[in-house]
């Protein structure tokens, strides 16, 4: 597994799963389709890729279907990743 | 016209779509006064028939109280019906302004301002007393309107987890270069029946010098020994930076909501809060009733000691039936059946037992999460809940999940 996923998945573990919640989160469960994240509280989800990884998601982008799988969420930050490189 | 066939078409699929997937809500037709005993039309169309109703917020049997009708009817007669006007050009009534101070006096703040709903209140305080500079740390299961407050609110949002008071600590920390924070909570939650924990929360605030805000609708009248809400419940009575709540629940039932708390707040929201400054008064009559309601709990606790009398009763008869339900100690009792068609047919059969009682799946709960959420009244009698409980276990039996925990319920869900 690569460090972005690891550290996007333990997050959401961390975050949004009580400690009794058996699920496992892998790369394509359904975070907000699924129930586990609402949109409601993805701001703290998009807060954290964000300052982690110093990138800036336009709300256009910080949609709940971008944000509703962990690989989906790796994607943009890749994407994201590369366009700061880009600018500088 | 804009309406044409392609557009009703394509709005009659969405409403099709959402029959497919058994989340549809019909209404059902109420033929008397709301209390524990109603005549529901249901479905449309068909006779007219007496029930026990068990799903109203009717919670100190206020709702049709003859004071409480004849002081409005007072109120009718002396202020007239409607104000025509927003509260600040020429809706504010010598009336308005003392239920403001009863209700500033009962639940131990600096002021209080009215407004047309409580959905109203949480709509607007937000955007009128904090900005961009500030930080709102929401329990993740707090009122939808307050949801959609704090969406309309530029100041950063955050989440914790319910009643984590870990997880509020963690937060508090992270949001320390803010401005300012705000706690925000429900005092009851409206879907579970539990309640928030006032204590750690203010002692969490005072220690990250974080304001709190409460919305205590489901909680005001009966929570704490004289029924001032859930800050006198947990002893932190005069500790609440802002509470917001509504007289359409105990409070007398017909509509109205307020903002009350510390004076500079509650000012903000006079001078800005949109739907303070853009909606009508709150009518004179419903006014005149609401004060009527105070004289009520002021004088005596005789209905939210029997209230609680009713809740611990009415959850020993569930229990005993073989009911899965959501522990707590509020007279909100959700009876879990996790699936979404279920707790329709299980409404529905408990109806055609004399029983009024509706089935809350998706949206309202989360998916997965249906159940016929019961909510008890100081107007029910203990005849009342005996034969609402012998419903249940008749129904509970005929759909065979008497006796079933969650993870057993749950496996047979299908949404």
């Amino acid at each position: 597994m690569d460090e972005i996923t690891k550290v996007v998945r333990d997050y959401i573990v961390r975050e949004y799963l009580e400690e009794d919640d058996e699920r496992t989160i892998t790369d394509t469960t359904p975070l907000i389709s699924g129930g586990i994240v609402d949109s409601f509280s993805m701001v703290s989800l998009l807060r954290f890729i964000e300052k982690k990884y110093s990138i800036d998601i336009p709300d256009q982008c910080a949609t709940p279907e971008a944000f509703d799988t962990v690989e989906r969420i790796v994607e943009l930050v890749r994407r994201f990743q590369k366009a700061e490189v880009t600018k500088s | 016209m804009s309406f044409v066939d392609t557009v009703r078409h394509r709005y009659q699929t969405d409403l099709e779509g959402i029959k497919a997937a058994g989340l549809f809500k019909g209404e059902r037709y109420i033929h008397s006064p709301q209390s524990s005993e109603i005549e529901v039309e249901f479905p449309v169309g068909s006779a007219v028939r007496k029930c026990i109703n068990v799903c109203a917020n009717n919670y100190l049997g206020l709702s049709s109280h003859p004071e409480v009708v004849a002081a409005a009817h007072a109120g009718l007669d002396t202020r007239g019906y409607g104000m025509s006007s927003v509260r600040f050009i020429c809706g504010t009534q010598d009336i308005h302004r003392e239920l403001e101070n009863r209700l500033t006096a009962f639940l131990g703040t600096e002021d209080t301002l009215l407004f047309p709903s409580c959905m109203d209140a949480n709509a607007g305080f937000f955007e009128a007393c904090l900005n961009e500079q500030d930080v709102m740390i929401a329990d993740r299961l707090v009122h939808a309107s307050i949801v959609d407050g704090m969406r309309l609110c530029k100041a950063m949002q955050d989440t914790y987890k319910h009643s984590d008071m870990g997880h509020l600590e963690e937060k508090l920390q992270e949001h320390q270069d803010k401005r300012s924070r705000m706690v925000i909570t429900d005092g009851v939650f409206s879907m579970d029946g539990d309640t928030a924990r006032m204590a750690d929360i203010v002692a969490l605030a005072e220690k990250y010098n974080a304001m709190v805000f409460l919305d205590d609708s489901h909680a005001t009248g009966f929570m704490g020994k004289t029924g001032r809400g859930t800050h006198e419940h947990c002893g932190v009575f005069g500790k609440i930076d802002v509470i917001t709540t509504t007289l359409g629940k105990a409070l007398g039932g017909a509509s109205g909501g307020c903002v009350s708390g510390r004076r500079e707040l509650v000012e903000l929201c006079r001078q800005r809060a949109r739907p303070y400054l853009f909606s009508n008064a709150v009518a004179p009559v419903i006014v005149a009733g609401a004060l009527k309601v105070m004289d009520l709990i002021g004088a005596s606790t005789d209905r939210r000691d029997k209230l609680e009398w009713n809740a611990r009763y009415w959850r020993g008869l569930l229990k005993e039936a073989g009911l899965d339900l959501k522990e707590g100690d509020t007279p909100i009792v959700p009876v879990m059946l996790y699936d979404a068609k279920l707790s329709q047919d299980f409404a529905r059969d408990l109806f055609d037992e004399g029983v009024y009682a509706v089935g809350f799946f998706f949206p309202v709960v989360p998916k997965g999460q249906a159940r016929i959420r019961t909510q008890l009244s100081a107007a029910h009698e203990k005849h009342h809940l005996d034969a609402a409980a012998e419903a249940f276990k008749k129904v509970g039996k005929k759909h065979g999940i008497l006796g079933l925990g969650r993870k057993e319920l749950m496996a047979r869900a299908v949404a």
